[in-house]
C-alpha cells in the first residue's frame, strides 16, 4: 500500500508537469486519442508523445516492448490521477485494446518485437478485418480467401464494417484457407497484413448518426506475409475468439459512464424537465434513472473484479460475454433515457444553429449506440455463449 | 475483502456449504413448517453452529467472538441461503449483534456480547410498523413518567421475536411520526409485563411476530445509545442488516437458478431437451448476467463494511445492493417456478419455497420500492 501512495504521489507530480493544460478538459483531445502521430499535431501530439516515452500509451505492457509494466492496481492509480486533472487518453483504439493483447499473449516473440514498440509509440493503428457481408452474426461462414504463395498468401475477398479503416496503418484478418474442411471453423487462419497495399481499396459507409466511422474494405491479390501468422494455418479461428473475448471485455467496460457525455442524467433531467428543491421533478423518471444508476454501479463493479480476476491469474474468459452483452445494453439505457430527457432538442440533424452542443451529441450517440450492441458480437450471439459455454445448456 | 475472495475466506465458505447442504437442507424446513414447530427453528443445529463459532462471526475478541468480520458472516449467510436455513443467524448476530456493538455501551457490551456469541442469548430486533419500512416514520412511543419511560405501540414482522430472550425496540421520545430526531431503541426482556408477543406463521416458513406494547414500563438505563438520538447509528445497524440480508439472498437466488437450469436441462419435451431452446436459453443468459451483477455488489458491500464505511454513504451502498438482489431474487425465483411447469406449482417441488422466500426476504428491512426511492435520494437525483 505504501508502495502505491509513494506511485501516486509520483504519477500526480509528473502529470501535473507533463499534462499540457490546453488538453485537460478539453473534448476534441480527447477525441484526438484515435489518431496516431501522424495525425496529430500541437499539444496533442506532445501529450502524446510524453505518454509514449514512459510507456503510459500501453501501460500494463511490459517494459521490453515499450510498455509501462505497471500492475493492474497501478494502472488503476494512474488512471484514478488523469481523471483527476482531466487529462484525456493518449492514444485509443484495438491496437491497445484487441491485438496487442492477443499478440502479447499468442504471437511469437519476433511478432512481439517487430509490432508492439510502434503501437507503444502512437506510431501504428490497427483496423480488424472480421465480418463479411455474408458473415455478421454467423463470423465462421467467412469466404475471403488466402492463397499461399511461398513465403506470402494473396487475399482476395472483402470485409465489412471495418471502423477505422481509413486512419489504420495495419490490419489484423480472418482468411479461409480451407473452402472443404467441416466444421467451417477449421479452415480458417488469422494474418496480418499493411493497409498500404495496392490491393486494398476502401469503401466509406454512411449511418443512420450521419457519421462515416466505418468502411466496406475490398483486396485485390493483397500480400500477406506468412510470417505474421498468428497460430497455425486454419488454427485462427481460436486466435480470433480469444481476441473477441479481449474486444468483449473492452466494448464492455466502463459501463454507462464511458460514452463520452460531460453531463449527467440526472444534471440534464433537471434542466430539461425541472426540479423541486434540487430534486428531479417527474417522479417516474426519476425513479428510471435511479435504477440505471443502480446498474451502472453493479456493472462498473463487475468490471472491477473481473480485473482483479485477472491479476489473480485468470485471462478473461466467457464471463466477458456477459459484459458485453448487459454493457452494451446499458449504454443504449442511458442514450434512451438521455433522448427522452430532452425532448426534441434531442432530435435536431446537422442544425447547430438551432440545437446546442450536447444536443447534438446526445443526438450522435443515441444513434450510434445501437451498434453497440451489434458490433463484436451481438446481443443475441452472447446470450447463446452464455447459455451453451458457461450453462451448458444442450444445442437443439 | 477485496472482490475475490481469499484462501481463509474461501475454507470458510466450504465448510459452511457442507455444513448447511449435509446438515439443514431444505426438507428440514419444510418439517419445522408442516409441524408448526413452536421454536421455528432447530436448537440442535443451531448449538453446532455456535460450536463452530459462528454465533460470533462478527463480534470482537475481546467478547468471545471470532472477529471474522462482516465478510466471514456474509459468507455464512450465503450459504444458509442456499438452502433456505432457518436460524437466529439474521436476527441474532446480523441484526442483534451490530445493535449491541455500534450503539451499546461499554457495560451493555462486555455483559450481553459474550452471551450472543457463545449462543446463550438470542435477540430480535423490533422496528417495522406498517407495510413500509423507515425508522423515521415509527410511531410507538415512549414517554417520560418521573424516572421511568412508558411505552405504547405494536411492533410487526418482528424476526424471531417469539424466541427472543432480549428485544430491541425502537419508538419515539420525542417529535412526530416523519422526524428523524427523537428516536429511542432500548433493550428489554419479553417478559416485561405488558408486553404481548403474537407468533406470526410467514409463507416462507420462517420466524416473525407482532409485540405489542401496553403501557410497559422501562428503565433510561435499558436504553441503547442515547435518548431521543438513535438515528444516527441505528441507519448504519440498519445498513448492516440490508448488506448481510443481500448476502443470504444471493445464495438462495444462485440457488433458485441452479435448480432451474438442472431441471430444463433434463427435462424432455417435444422430442427434445427443455434447455436446447433458445427461448429458454436466452431467459436463462440473462438471469446468469444478472447473478454476476449480485456477486459484485455483494462482495463489495461486505468489504465497505469491514474497511469501516457508515453514514449516507453506506446507506447508499446498502440501498443499491439490497434494491438490487431483491429484484433479482424475485425475477428469479418466479421464473424458477415458471420454467419448472406445472410441478414448479406443487408443494412436493421445493422450487416455491424460494417464491416464497424471495417476497418475504424482500420485506426484510425495506422493499425494493423503498430502497429505490433512497437511492434517488442518497444518488442526488
Amino acid at each position: 500500500m505504501a508502495n502505491l501512495d509513494e506511485f501516486r504521489r509520483e504519477t500526480r507530480a509528473w502529470l501535473e508537469e507533463n499534462c499540457p493544460d490546453s488538453v485537460r478538459n478539453n473534448p476534441i483531445a480527447a477525441e484526438e486519442s484515435q489518431f496516431t502521430k501522424k495525425n496529430r499535431s500541437g499539444e496533442s501530439l506532445l501529450w502524446l508523445e510524453r505518454m509514449a516515452d514512459k510507456g503510459w500509451t500501453a501501460p500494463t505492457w511490459p517494459t521490453q516492448y515499450g510498455g509501462g509494466g505497471l500492475s493492474a492496481e497501478k494502472n488503476r492509480v494512474l488512471g484514478e490521477e488523469m481523471a483527476a486533472i482531466k487529462a484525456p487518453i493518449p492514444l485509443s483504439g484495438m491496437c491497445l485494446t484487441m491485438i496487442g493483447p492477443t499478440l502479447l499473449e499468442l504471437g511469437t516473440a519476433e511478432q512481439k518485437e517487430r509490432h508492439l514498440p510502434p503501437i507503444v509509440a502512437g506510431d501504428m493503428h490497427w483496423c480488424q478485418g472480421y465480418s463479411e457481408p455474408n458473415a455478421g452474426s454467423d463470423l465462421a461462414n467467412l469466404q475471403t480467401k488466402a492463397e499461399g504463395r511461398g513465403d506470402h498468401f494473396l487475399v482476395n475477398g472483402s470485409k465489412i464494417w471495418t471502423s477505422g479503416a481509413m486512419y489504420a496503418d495495419w490490419m489484423f484478418c480472418l482468411v479461409r484457407t480451407d473452402f472443404e474442411v467441416i466444421p467451417k471453423q477449421k479452415g480458417i487462419t488469422f494474418v496480418l497484413f499493411p493497409m498500404t497495399d495496392p490491393g486494398v481499396t476502401l469503401q466509406p459507409i454512411r449511418l443512420i448518426s450521419g457519421a462515416s466511422p466505418f468502411c466496406q474494405v475490398f483486396f485485390d491479390d493483397v500480400k500477406a506475409d506468412k510470417n505474421d501468422m498468428i497460430g497455425n494455418m486454419n488454427e485462427g479461428w481460436t486466435v480470433g475468439k480469444r481476441l473477441l473475448q479481449y474486444e468483449r471485455s473492452s466494448i464492455g467496460s466502463g459501463g454507462s459512464d464511458r460514452f463520452g457525455f460531460s453531463f449527467t442524467l440526472a444534471e440534464k433531467a433537471k434542466e430539461y424537465r425541472g426540479n423541486k428543491d434540487g430534486q428531479i421533478d417527474d417522479p417516474l423518471l426519476r425513479h428510471q434513472i435511479a435504477k440505471h444508476e443502480i446498474d451502472n454501479y453493479a456493472f462498473k463493479l463487475t468490471t472491477q473484479r473481473m480485473l482483479e480476476e485477472v491479476e489473480s491469474g485468470l485471462a478473461p474468459g466467457f464471463a466477458t460475454s456477459t459484459m458485453k452483452y448487459f454493457g452494451s445494453e446499458l449504454v443504449k439505457e442511458k442514450t434512451e433515457l438521455m433522448v427522452s430527457i430532452m425532448g426534441p432538442q434531442a432530435l435536431g440533424w446537422e442544425d447547430p444553429d438551432n440545437f446546442n452542443e450536447d444536443e447534438q451529441k446526445v443526438t450522435n450517440n443515441w444513434l450510434f449506440s445501437k451498434a453497440l450492441s451489434i458490433a463484436g458480437g451481438c446481443s443475441e450471439v452472447q446470450l447463446d455463449i452464455i447459455s451453451k459455454r458457461i450453462l451448458e445448456l444442450p444445442t437443439s | 475483502m477485496a472482490l475475490v475472495l481469499n484462501e481463509e475466506q474461501r475454507l470458510l465458505q466450504d465448510s459452511a456449504s457442507d455444513f448447511f447442504t449435509n446438515q439443514m437442507p431444505i426438507s428440514d424446513l419444510r418439517i419445522l413448517r408442516d409441524e408448526k414447530n413452536s421454536d421455528g427453528f432447530s436448537r440442535t443445529h443451531w448449538q453446532e453452529m455456535v460450536e463452530m463459532g459462528w454465533a460470533g462471526t462478527n463480534i470482537s475478541e475481546q467478547y468471545g467472538g471470532l472477529d471474522f468480520g462482516y465478510s466471514g458472516l456474509g459468507l455464512i449467510m450465503e450459504q444458509a441461503g442456499r438452502t433456505l436455513a432457518a436460524s437466529p443467524l439474521f436476527a441474532s448476530c446480523a441484526l442483534g449483534a451490530s445493535a449491541l456493538s455500534l450503539m451499546g455501551s461499554d457495560s451493555q457490551k462486555s455483559e450481553l456480547l459474550p452471551q450472543l456469541a457463545s449462543g446463550e442469548m438470542l435477540l430480535a430486533l423490533a422496528i417495522e410498523e406498517g407495510a413500509s419500512h423507515g425508522p423515521e416514520q415509527t410511531q410507538t412511543t415512549a414517554k417520560a413518567v418521573g424516572d421511568q419511560l412508558i411505552i405504547n405501540g405494536q411492533k410487526t414482522f418482528v424476526l424471531d421475536g417469539h424466541i427472543a430472550d432480549q428485544l430491541i425496540v425502537v419508538t419515539r421520545t420525542a417529535g412526530s411520526p416523519g422526524d428523524e430526531n427523537g428516536l429511542t431503541a432500548f433493550l428489554l426482556s419479553p417478559k416485561t409485563n405488558g408486553i404481548t408477543i403474537t407468533r406470526t406463521f410467514m409463507a416462507d416458513g420462517r420466524n416473525a411476530s407482532t409485540v405489542d406494547f401496553d403501557s410497559v414500563e422501562v428503565s433510561a438505563g435499558s436504553a441503547l445509545g442515547s435518548i431521543g438520538g438513535a438515528m444516527e447509528t441505528l441507519q448504519d445497524v440498519l445498513s448492516i442488516g440490508q448488506i448481510l440480508i443481500s448476502a443470504e439472498i444471493f445464495g438462495s437466488l444462485q440457488q433458485s437458478f441452479e435448480r432451474t437450469v438442472d431441471y430444463i436441462k433434463q427435462r424432455e419435451q417435444f422430442d427434445t431437451i427443455l434447455g436446447s431452446k433458445q427461448a429458454l436459453q436466452h431467459r436463462a443468459a440473462q438471469m446468469f448476467t444478472q447473478i454476476e451483477l449480485c456477486k459484485s455488489l455483494v462482495l463489495s458491500a461486505l468489504s465497505d463494511l469491514d474497511n469501516g464505511l457508515s453514514g449516507e454513504a453506506l446507506a447508499k451502498v446498502a440501498s443499491i445492493t439490497k434494491a438490487k438482489l431483491s429484484t433479482v431474487f424475485l425475477h428469479i425465483s418466479s421464473e424458477g417456478v415458471q420454467m419448472h411447469g406445472g410441478i414448479g406449482m406443487t408443494d412436493d417441488e421445493e422450487i416455491g419455497f424460494f417464491l416464497k422466500r424471495a417476497r418475504t426476504a424482500e420485506h426484510i428491512l425495506g422493499d425494493v420500492r423503498y430502497h429505490e426511492n433512497r437511492c434517488a435520494d442518497l444518488m442526488g437525483l
